[in-house]
């Protein structure tokens, strides 16, 4: 039988601030930036950040498994007709170190620029109280030097690829020489979004937009860049030592 | 600010602020931005329902050239002439595909989930608009890559839907598998981008952006299994975009990811070394969540429709919600069993069988469930309730020939036959086709403010459902004798002459059944301008979407957010004075 479960409770009521009702609920009580509801916008970005890097992931650890199943695999060779192992590890240029630094680096200064947005989005809120002034300190423009950096390692990138063709190693020269193209390519495709992403925030911040609009942009951006990072790392490994 | 000291009514003011501070477009007003690239996610679902719509009927067709071509071989057809065998393999790969992606994927999810996802969980729009938009528009763009496939030189590709190497990985593989086939793979890989955007604003959007009291264990359990669809969706559909880059790279570039070293048309390829079955495992680790993918949201809307017309609450809430969810978890540990033609290792196969076998576990509790929601009701039996039931039995069916398949020893005789098309048509094909219709019944009266044709909907039912029944029942049986899916012609064989009598019985069902659904179709649009104006909760449903205009406006509630009291399933409520109780209805707590 059908019995009525009053779930009525109003006076503390369970609230769905992503934490299926466990978190007490947050009332917005003047902490927040700029604008109103600063840290909901935010957290929701972030959530929505880390939910797309989950299908990011996934996709990296397809062509992961790809890569490890593909070197176990012999071929036929079609003149003796006997089954040889195939895979034959590409020497990586050393470039690839350099770049290596140069995204490392850009990961310092783009968290440089993540905090720096959020703190202008706090001082907005300041800067609007009447009396205030505040002098917008302009100092380096640590995104505009991320975005640089970003560039200058998918420029080194494709300059490793140049090396690598030099050498004798094209896309299909070898399974071992795809799989580096094609994790290099993967990789530097993402990165390129990430640079767009910045770009778009910078162009954000110079139409005047509000400041907290910008700082969440920044920050979500800033942890994809720092993912696409140690994805690099990640990639770097896994073309180095598993073979 | 607010100060925390406002006490309640400050909290509501500020709330409903913050839905209206987050809810980020104003109404459009031209044209362009209201109905075309519209931020709404009421429009974005109507876009992704008429797409599907055009799709179902695009793909149907497909499959009556088919139906008509096996009973009938040697007559010339509209459209497309002559059918030469690949010309029928075409028509498969393209049936196949439209159908899978264009449709199963897209109306239940892309289509209902983005209209009432936030409207049920009390929300003002999708956690990310703009990105909603952008889903629609790369998937809408899949599709038009897809359908150029028929148009460019060789034609549509004829690898199947599954686009097995080396043939989806060959251009000198056959007709079709040209240009055609590079068409094919890029717009399945848009799809996967639209779909994977898709899937992060729904993920987004369910944990964050819940009404006031709608906790996880309040949401309607449609709304949990367009959740747990995105997240297979989100799982899955970034490995068949690894794979189809593959394929790509396989195709143009002149890598062996899946290309062995093998023999076309007498030459040696320039491939070595590729494994196809590398293809097969990444393919079927996202094709057997696809499978939950198209069937999910179906189950979600039945047990929904099950509970509001049988005025009783859902029977085993919790054990529906948990079923969802270990469906989705087992959905992928199974894909082997897909392959159990390939040589796997018998120890692999009998692990991919077990694990199989243990999706009968959860699937059994939902239809026990929905059973048993069922019994002792007061039944009222309208259209999307009929549809509801429909689904109930085509699961039934179609699932019971699941354990069947899930074992080695009887899939390989009964792998390449009719059996296995018979058993997924029904399962995921026709079943997940009926939670549209029960969808598109249920909710046409929220969406265009009007009733559907009563009648009509009937007629509709009776037609489909038996006429699947028709078309299904016997192919099961076809298979048993042996009959191989994929033969354009029965005629070079025996035994196979033998079973054209049967197959020309399902080419009759068949154009009965698609005869039958120009009523629905006519329906639908004659309903839109002449149907009966439809109240704002004609089903007498508690869910948060009958709160609301008819239909909503912009903002869904109107320019406040509703808070949540109840369960989504409280009827026939005990001192009560109403069967039902609203899930925003806070008076009736008193009479308890």
């Amino acid at each position: 039988m059908a019995s009525y479960t009053p779930t009525v409770s109003l006076d503390d009521p369970r609230t769905s601030t992503g934490g299926n009702g466990h978190i007490p609920p947050h009332h917005h009580d003047g902490d927040d930036f700029g604008s109103p509801f600063f840290d909901v916008r935010l957290r929701r970005a972030r959530l929505g950040l880390v939910v797309g890097l989950t299908g990011i992931v996934m996709i990296f650890i397809s062509f992961s498994s790809a890569y490890v199943v593909r070197q176990g695999l012999p071929t036929l060779d079609p003149r003796t007709d006997v089954l040889l192992h195939d895979w034959f590890p590409v020497p990586l240029p050393s470039l690839l170190l350099i770049n290596t630094a140069v995204l490392l680096i850009s990961s310092l200064t783009m968290e440089i620029a993540r905090r720096q947005a959020a703190r202008k989005a706090a001082l907005a809120q300041l800067a609007s109280v009447p009396g205030v002034s505040m002098h917008a300190k302009e100092g380096v423009s640590w995104l505009a030097l991320t975005v640089v950096l970003g560039l200058s390692f998918l420029a080194g990138q494709w300059m490793a690829w140049r090396e690598l063709a030099a050498s004798g190693f094209y896309v299909a020269s070898s399974p071992s020489s795809s799989f580096v193209y094609l994790l290099t390519g993967m990789h530097g495709v993402h990165l390129f979004g990430g640079v767009v992403a910045l770009l778009t925030a910078g162009a954000a911040s110079l139409l005047r937009r509000p400041a907290d609009s910008q700082a969440i942009a920044v920050d979500v951006t800033g942890w994809y860049w720092h993912f696409m990072a140690f994805l690099w790392v990640y990639i770097l490994c896994l073309l180095e030592f598993v073979h | 600010m607010a100060g925390s000291t406002g006490g309640g009514e400050t909290i509501m003011a500020t709330r409903e602020l913050a839905a209206h501070e987050l809810h980020a477009h104003a109404a459009p007003q031209g044209f362009i931005r209201k109905w075309v690239f519209s931020l709404d996610h009421k429009v974005i679902g109507l876009q992704y329902y008429f797409l599907a719509l055009t799709a179902v009927f695009v793909g149907m067709f497909l499959s009556l050239l088919m139906r008509i071509h096996l009973i009938w071989p040697n007559v010339s057809l509209p459209l497309v002439g002559e059918i030469k065998p690949e010309t029928y393999l075409s028509l498969l790969t393209m049936h196949g595909t439209i159908m899978v992606f264009f449709v199963l994927t897209t109306a239940p999810q892309g289509g209902f989930g983005n209209y009432f996802l936030p409207i049920q969980i009390g929300a003002a729009d999708m956690a990310f608009p703009v990105l909603n938009m952008l889903s629609f528009w790369v998937t809408f763009l899949g599709y038009i890559v897809m359908l150029s496939a028929f148009f460019v030189v060789g034609g549509a590709p004829l690898h199947g839907w599954t686009g097995y190497p080396p043939l989806s990985a060959l251009q000198s593989a056959g007709p079709g598998e040209g240009p055609g086939a590079d068409l094919w793979v890029i717009s399945i890989a848009l799809f996967c981008v639209g779909a994977l955007m898709s899937a992060l604003n729904f993920i987004t959007t369910t944990l964050d952006m819940r009404a006031r009291g709608m906790s996880m264990m309040r949401m309607p359990l449609t709304c949990w299994a367009w959740f747990i669809t995105a997240i297979l969706g989100l799982l899955a559909f970034g490995v068949l975009f690894s794979a189809g880059i593959l394929l790509l790279m396989d195709r143009n570039a002149g890598t062996s990811f899946f290309v062995p070293l093998v023999v076309v048309n007498g030459q040696l390829v320039a491939h070595k070394g590729g494994s196809p079955l590398l293809w097969q495992h990444l393919f079927w680790f996202f094709g057997h969540p696809e499978v939950y993918i198209a069937i999910l949201p179906a189950m979600g809307l039945c047990s929904q429709l099950v509970s509001v017309f049988s005025r009783k609450p859902i029977f085993g809430y919790k054990a529906m919600v948990y079923a969802m969810l270990s469906i989705g978890l087992l959905g992928f540990m199974v894909w082997g069993h897909h392959m159990f033609m390939s040589g796997m290792s018998p120890y692999s196969a009998f692990a991919f069988s077990i694990m199989t076998m243990a999706i009968g576990v959860p699937s059994a509790i939902k239809t026990f469930n929905w059973l048993g929601t069922l019994w002792g009701g007061r039944i009222r039996l309208y259209s999307p309730m009929l549809f509801a039931i429909g689904f109930v039995s085509l699961f039934v069916s179609g699932g019971i020939s699941g354990p069947f398949l899930a074992q080695p020893v009887l899939d390989i005789p009964l792998h390449d036959t009719y059996f296995v098309t018979g058993h997924f048509h029904l399962i995921m094909g026709v079943a997940s086709i009926f939670g549209i219709f029960a969808a598109t019944y249920y909710w046409f009266p929220k969406m265009f403010g009007r009733m559907m044709s009563e009648s009509l909907a009937r007629w509709h039912f009776w037609f489909t459902f038996v006429g699947t029944y028709a078309i299904f029942m016997p192919m099961h049986y076809l298979g048993m004798a042996g009959a191989t899916r994929r033969y354009s012609q029965f005629t070079e064989l025996a035994y196979l002459r033998n079973l054209i009598p049967l197959q020309k019985f399902i080419t009759y069902a068949a154009i009965v059944t698609i005869a039958g659904q120009f009523i629905f179709l006519f329906n639908l649009f004659w309903s839109m301008k002449y149907g009966k104006k439809a109240s704002d909760n004609p089903w007498e449903a508690t869910t948060l979407e009958w709160t609301t205009a008819t239909p909503p406006p912009h903002d869904n509630f109107g320019g406040h957010t509703p808070v949540v009291y109840n369960g989504p399933y409280e009827y026939s409520v005990p001192g009560a004075p109403r069967d039902y109780v609203m899930q925003n209805d806070p008076a009736t707590v008193a009479a308890h």
